[in-house]
C-alpha cells in the first residue's frame, strides 16, 4: 500500500516543472495534499461522486496546471498508485476517476483556454477601437485644419507627385483640384528661382533634410505670378525611409507689392516715375564701388528757362512737360538710370563707361532728341537744356566729387550760353570749385575775422627810407590756408562780399596807420588801401572814408588810396564826383596798375590824382644786364606823369638792377621783394621804432 | 530620448507580439496565432524555452517574496506584459495585502487587458508607457498617486532590458530611474545571455528581429555594468536557478541552461 504522503509528494513533483505554477514547492504539495484527500473521499465513498472527480481536474487548471505534461503525468500517476493507495476499493473506481478528473481538466481547460482568448480578443478590440478613435479624431482635426486654413497645404509623394491639396492652396494657385493634383512639384519652377530652392528640395526627397524654409515665386494658372512663403516639410514611414511632402504657403504677394511699392515710393520720383536722387546715388555708389566697371559716365541736364515756363503757364503745365521730358528722357537711354533729382534737374548715369565720347555721344543723343517741341496741352513747347558731361575712373573719385564735377561742368555749360553741353576739365572745375566754394563761405569769413592785413614797404628811391605802406588783404581760409587777394577779391566783387570785405579793410588799415601816427608822428608811413572798381561806383564811398577818418581821427594825407586804371578811366559823372570829394578831403588817390588798360592819357590831366604805380609787368622787363626797349615805355611814363605833377611808384622790384634802372629813369618810390615782402604790421612797428 | 509613436504600432495582431509569445510559453491562451507559431519555431530551435521561461517568472516569484520580506511595499513592474498567473501584485499582497504594483508597458493591448483584469483589484495600477522613456513614467498619474517614491521602492525588470538596444543606452536607463528612487530601494533585473549557450543565442536573437521588440543579449559583465550603482544582495549575478532557490525544490543541474542573469540589488 502506498503511503498517503509519498503519492502526494510524487504527484507534486509530477507537476512541478510542467507548467508554471506560482505556487512554491511546499505550498505545492499542500495543494496536491487536497486533491489526493478528494481521490481518498472518492475510492471510500458509498457512491462514486463523479461531480467530485471532475473539481479535481477544475481545480487544477484553476491553479494553472495547465501543461500537456500535466495531465499526461496525472494520469499515468493516478493508474499506477491510486489502486495502491486503496487497494480495497481501487479497482472499481480508478478508470472512472481517472476519466472524470481528465474530462474536468478539459472541460476547465477550455474554459480558460476560451475565456483568455475572449480577454485577449476583447483587449485588441478595445484597443483597437480606441486607436481607431484616435486616429479618427486626429484625421478630422487634421481635416478641419487642411480644409479650414488660409495657409495653403499641399501634399505630394517622393516622386513630386501632388496627391492633395487644400481649397486654400488650390484658390492661390487658381486651380481645381482634378487639375492640381495632375501636376508634379517639379513643374512648378519659376525660371528665377535661386536654385538653393531646388537644391534643398532634392535633399529634401533624398531624406538628407528634414525641411527646409524658403520665398518663393510661382506661377498661378492664369499666368500671374505669386510669392509665396514656403515651408516643406518630409514625412517618413515606420522603417524612416521618406515617402511622401508637405507645403505650407502663405501667399505673400500683397505684402511683397506693398512693399515693393513702398520701396518704389522711397526711390522714385513721384511725379515723373524717374529714379530719384536716394536711387541715384545708392546705384551711383554701387557703380563706384566697383560693381559694373572701371570708369563711370554722368550727364548732369538742366531745362534752360524752365521757370519761364512754370511763371507763364503755371505749374500745371510746367509739370507737364517735365512728364514729356522724362519720359522722352527713359526712351532715349533705356538702359541707364535717368534720375531726377532736382525740380527741372535729371542725372543719367552710364555705367561700365570707356571714355568721356561714349558719355559726350549720349549728351548729344539727348539734346537731339529734346529739340523737338514738346506738345503741353494746347501749347507746342520748345524747350533746350545744359548738360554737364563727366567720366571718370571709380577709384579715383567720390560721389561727391563726380557730382560737383557735374555741377560746375553744367554750371559752365549755362554760362557759355546754354543750349549746349560742356565737357569736364579738371583744371578748370578746381578753380571753379574754389571759386565757388570760397564765394559762399566769404560773408561766414568776414564775420569769423578770418580776414587779416599785412603790409609792404614803400620806399623813397632816393634814399630807401620808407615812404608808405601798401594794406594787402590776407584770408586765413579755415581749411585752405592763407589765401592772397588775388584768389577772393574779383570773387567778392561778382558776389557783391566786397561791400563789407572793403569796409573792414578801410577801417583796419586806419586803426593801424592811426597807431603808427600816434607812436611816430611825421615818421609814420602813409598807409595804401587797394580800392575794388565796385567800391568807387558806390556813391556812399566818400562819406564813408570820411566818416573812418573821423572815427580813428587819422590824418586825411596819411590815407592812400589805390584805384585800377579800370576803374578810373570808366569817365563815370559818379566816379568822378567821389574821387573830387576824397581829393577834398586830402586823401591821396593813386592808379595801380598803370599802363595796362590802354587808358586815353588825355583824361589823366582831369582827374585828382597823387600818382600812378606802374604795372609790374614793365618793371620785369627791366631785369638784365642791357636796356631792354622796354625801359622807353616806362621812361615815357615817368616823364609823362611828373609833366601831370603826378608822383611814379614801380611795383615788383626785385633785382638791383630793376632798382637802379628806375632810379637813372627817375621814377621817385618803388615797392618789392628786394626792399621788404608784406608782412605783420608789428614787422613795420619793429623797422619805425629802429628808426 | 525621443521615441517616435507610429501608429500602424498600437495594434498589431498579424505581427508577433513579445508579451504574447510570453504569455503562450507560460502555457496561457492570451495570444493569436501569430504568436504561437511564432513560439512553436522557437521552441523547435530550443526546446527548453518554455521551461527558461518558467525559471524566469519563478525567479519574479522568490524575488518579490524576498523584497516583501526586506520591508517593500511599493513596486514597480516596468515591461510587466500580459498579466499571466502569478503576477506581482498576487505574490506581493499574499504576503502583505498593503503592497501596492504599478505595472508599467509599451504594448496597449497588453495594457487594455491587464486594465480589464486589474480593475477592482485594489493597490494596482497599469500604465501605457514606454520604460525607455522615464519621465513618462515616473510622471504618470497612476505612478504618482500609487507610488511614493521618496520612500524605498522596488523596481522590477524582468525580461524587458534585453528589448532595449544599447542604442537606447540602457544603462543610462537604469541609472535615470536610480536618481529618481529613495535610498534602501531595489532594482530586481533578468536579462537573456548569450554566455549560457553560445549556439543557441544567435538563430533567437534573429527570430526575435522580426517582432517589433529585437532582443540584445548581454554578457555577465554587461549586465554588472547596467545595475552599477546598487548593491547586489547575495548571491550577486547569477543563473535564474541559482537566485535564492525554493530549498524545498530539488536543485536544478546545468544553471547555465537557462541561459539568463539574474540580480536583486539595493540602491545606497
Amino acid at each position: 500500500m502506498t503511503d498517503r504522503a509519498e503519492f502526494v509528494a510524487e504527484w507534486a513533483r509530477a507537476i512541478a516543472d510542467t507548467s508554471y505554477v506560482s505556487l512554491s514547492a511546499a505550498q505545492l504539495e499542500v495543494f496536491a495534499g487536497g486533491l489526493t484527500d478528494t481521490l481518498v473521499t472518492l475510492l471510500d465513498g458509498p457512491a462514486y461522486d463523479a461531480a467530485a472527480a471532475r473539481r479535481i481536474g477544475e481545480a487544477m487548471i484553476a491553479a494553472h496546471c495547465t501543461g500537456a505534461d500535466t495531465l499526461q503525468r496525472t494520469v499515468v500517476l493516478l493508474g499506477d498508485r491510486l489502486p495502491d493507495l486503496r487497494p480495497s476499493t481501487a479497482d472499481r473506481r480508478v478508470s472512472r476517476i481517472i476519466g472524470d478528473v481528465a474530462a474536468g481538466y478539459a472541460a476547465a481547460l477550455r474554459e480558460v483556454t476560451l475565456a483568455e482568448q475572449d480577454a485577449i480578443s476583447r483587449a485588441v478590440f478595445a484597443t483597437q477601437r480606441t486607436a481607431e478613435q484616435q486616429l479618427a479624431f486626429s484625421e478630422a482635426r487634421f481635416r478641419a485644419m487642411f480644409t479650414e486654413a488660409a495657409t495653403g497645404i499641399g501634399i505630394a509623394d517622393i516622386d513630386g507627385n501632388i496627391l492633395e491639396a487644400n481649397p486654400a492652396l488650390l484658390n492661390m494657385f487658381g486651380y481645381s483640384a482634378e487639375a492640381f493634383t495632375a501636376r508634379n512639384v517639379s513643374e512648378l519652377v519659376h525660371p528665377d528661382d535661386v536654385p538653393e530652392v531646388w537644391e534643398m528640395y532634392g535633399e529634401l526627397i533624398a531624406g538628407i533634410r528634414e525641411d527646409f524654409h524658403t520665398e518663393k515665386r510661382f506661377f498661378r494658372s492664369d499666368g500671374e505670378v505669386i510669392w509665396t512663403n514656403l515651408t516643406v516639410s518630409l514625412i517618413r514611414d515606420d522603417a524612416g525611409h521618406p515617402t511622401h511632402q508637405i507645403a505650407l504657403l502663405e501667399d505673400v504677394t500683397e505684402r511683397r507689392d506693398l512693399l515693393a511699392r513702398l520701396q518704389h515710393q522711397a526711390f522714385h520720383d513721384p511725379l515723373t516715375g524717374l529714379a530719384n536722387r536716394a536711387l541715384f546715388a545708392q546705384r551711383l555708389d554701387a557703380i563706384l564701388a566697383g560693381a559694373a566697371g572701371p570708369r563711370v559716365g554722368l550727364c548732369y541736364l538742366d531745362l534752360d528757362g524752365f521757370k519761364t515756363v512754370n511763371d507763364t503757364l503755371g505749374h500745371h503745365h510746367g509739370d507737364e512737360l517735365l512728364i514729356c521730358i522724362a519720359a522722352s528722357l527713359e526712351r532715349c537711354c533705356p538702359d541707364r538710370t535717368v534720375a531726377r533729382i532736382g525740380g527741372d534737374e535729371f542725372v543719367i548715369l552710364l555705367e561700365d563707361t570707356t571714355s568721356i565720347n561714349e558719355v559726350i555721344e549720349l549728351a548729344e543723343k539727348v539734346q537731339a532728341t529734346l529739340s523737338t517741341p514738346f506738345q503741353v496741352g494746347t501749347h507746342e513747347l520748345l524747350i533746350t537744356s545744359s548738360i554737364g558731361v563727366v567720366e571718370q575712373a571709380v577709384t579715383t573719385t567720390d560721389a561727391g566729387d563726380l557730382m560737383t564735377a557735374a555741377d560746375t561742368t553744367l554750371y559752365r555749360a549755362k554760362n557759355e550760353g546754354k543750349n549746349r553741353y560742356a565737357v569736364f576739365d579738371r583744371a578748370r572745375t578746381q578753380t571753379e570749385i574754389t571759386r565757388f566754394t570760397l564765394a559762399a563761405a566769404m560773408p561766414t569769413g568776414i564775420r569769423r575775422g578770418e580776414f587779416l592785413l599785412e603790409y609792404q614797404p614803400w620806399v623813397s628811391l632816393s634814399d630807401e627810407s620808407w615812404y608808405g605802406v601798401e594794406a594787402l588783404v590776407r584770408w586765413r581760409h579755415p581749411s585752405l590756408g592763407l589765401l592772397a587777394p588775388s584768389h577772393f577779391i574779383a570773387l567778392a566783387e561778382e558776389t557783391g562780399a566786397i561791400v563789407p570785405l572793403g569796409r573792414w579793410v578801410l577801417e583796419q588799415a586806419c586803426l593801424q596807420a592811426t597807431h603808427w601816427w600816434h607812436t611816430f608822428g611825421d615818421e609814420a608811413p602813409v598807409v595804401s588801401v587797394n580800392l575794388a572798381p565796385s567800391q568807387l561806383r558806390d556813391p556812399a564811398l566818400a562819406d564813408e572814408v570820411g566818416d573812418v577818418l573821423r572815427q580813428t581821427g587819422l590824418p586825411a594825407g596819411q590815407l592812400q588810396l589805390e584805384l585800377t586804371e579800370h576803374a578810373v578811366m570808366r569817365d563815370e559823372p559818379a566816379s568822378l564826383h567821389t574821387l573830387r570829394a576824397l581829393h577834398a578831403m586830402r586823401v591821396k588817390i593813386v592808379i595801380d596798375d598803370f599802363g595796362t588798360g590802354y587808358s586815353n592819357l588825355s583824361h589823366l590831366h582831369r582827374l585828382p590824382l597823387f600818382g600812378l604805380k606802374l604795372d609790374a609787368s614793365f618793371i620785369r622787363e627791366l631785369d638784365g644786364p642791357r636796356d631792354p626797349p622796354e625801359a622807353k615805355i616806362v621812361a615815357a611814363l615817368i616823364a609823362l606823369a611828373h609833366n601831370l605833377k603826378l608822383t611814379v611808384t614801380a611795383e615788383g622790384v626785385e633785382s638791383r638792377a630793376q632798382r637802379d634802372r628806375l632810379r637813372a629813369l627817375g621814377c621817385d618810390t618803388a615797392q618789392g621783394w628786394l626792399f621788404a615782402p608784406a608782412g605783420p604790421p608789428e614787422r613795420v612797428t619793429k623797422h619805425l621804432a629802429r628808426g | 530620448m525621443q521615441h517616435r509613436r507610429r501608429m500602424t504600432d498600437d495594434v498589431q495582431t498579424d505581427r508577433p507580439s513579445a508579451a504574447r509569445i510570453y504569455d503562450y510559453y507560460l502555457g496561457g491562451s492570451h495570444n493569436f496565432a501569430v504568436d504561437r507559431e511564432f513560439a512553436k519555431r522557437a521552441i523547435e530551435l530550443w526546446p527548453q524555452l518554455p521551461e527558461i521561461m518558467r525559471e524566469n517568472r519563478s525567479f519574479l516569484n522568490r524575488a518579490v517574496r524576498y523584497l516583501v520580506g526586506q520591508g517593500i511595499t511599493q513596486f514597480l513592474d516596468l515591461g510587466s506584459g500580459i498579466p499571466t498567473v502569478g503576477n506581482v501584485h498576487e505574490v506581493a499582497q499574499s504576503e502583505n495585502p498593503h503592497a501596492r504594483v504599478v505595472y508599467v508597458d509599451t504594448d496597449p493591448v497588453a495594457v487594455t487587458l491587464s486594465r480589464s483584469l486589474l480593475a477592482g483589484v485594489a493597490n494596482t495600477e497599469i500604465v501605457e508607457a514606454d520604460l525607455r522613456d522615464v519621465e513618462s513614467v515616473l510622471s504618470a498619474v497612476e505612478t504618482r498617486q500609487l507610488l511614493d517614491l521618496s520612500a524605498p521602492t522596488a523596481v522590477l525588470m524582468i525580461a524587458v532590458l534585453h528589448f532595449v538596444p544599447n542604442s537606447d543606452d540602457p544603462a543610462g536607463i537604469v541609472a535615470r530611474y536610480r536618481s529618481a528612487m529613495a535610498p534602501g530601494s531595489y532594482l530586481a533585473l533578468s536579462h537573456a545571455t548569450h554566455e549560457g549557450e553560445p549556439g543557441q543565442a544567435e538563430p533567437h536573437m534573429a527570430l526575435y528581429a522580426q517582432t517589433g521588440t529585437p532582443m540584445t543579449m548581454r554578457s555577465r559583465s554587461e549586465v554588472e555594468a547596467i545595475v552599477d550603482g546598487f548593491e547586489p544582495v547575495s548571491p550577486g549575478v547569477v543563473y535564474f536557478p541559482q537566485w535564492r532557490p525554493d530549498p524545498e525544490s530539488p536543485a536544478l543541474p546545468d544553471p547555465e541552461r537557462f541561459t539568463g542573469y539574474v540580480v536583486v540589488g539595493q540602491r545606497r
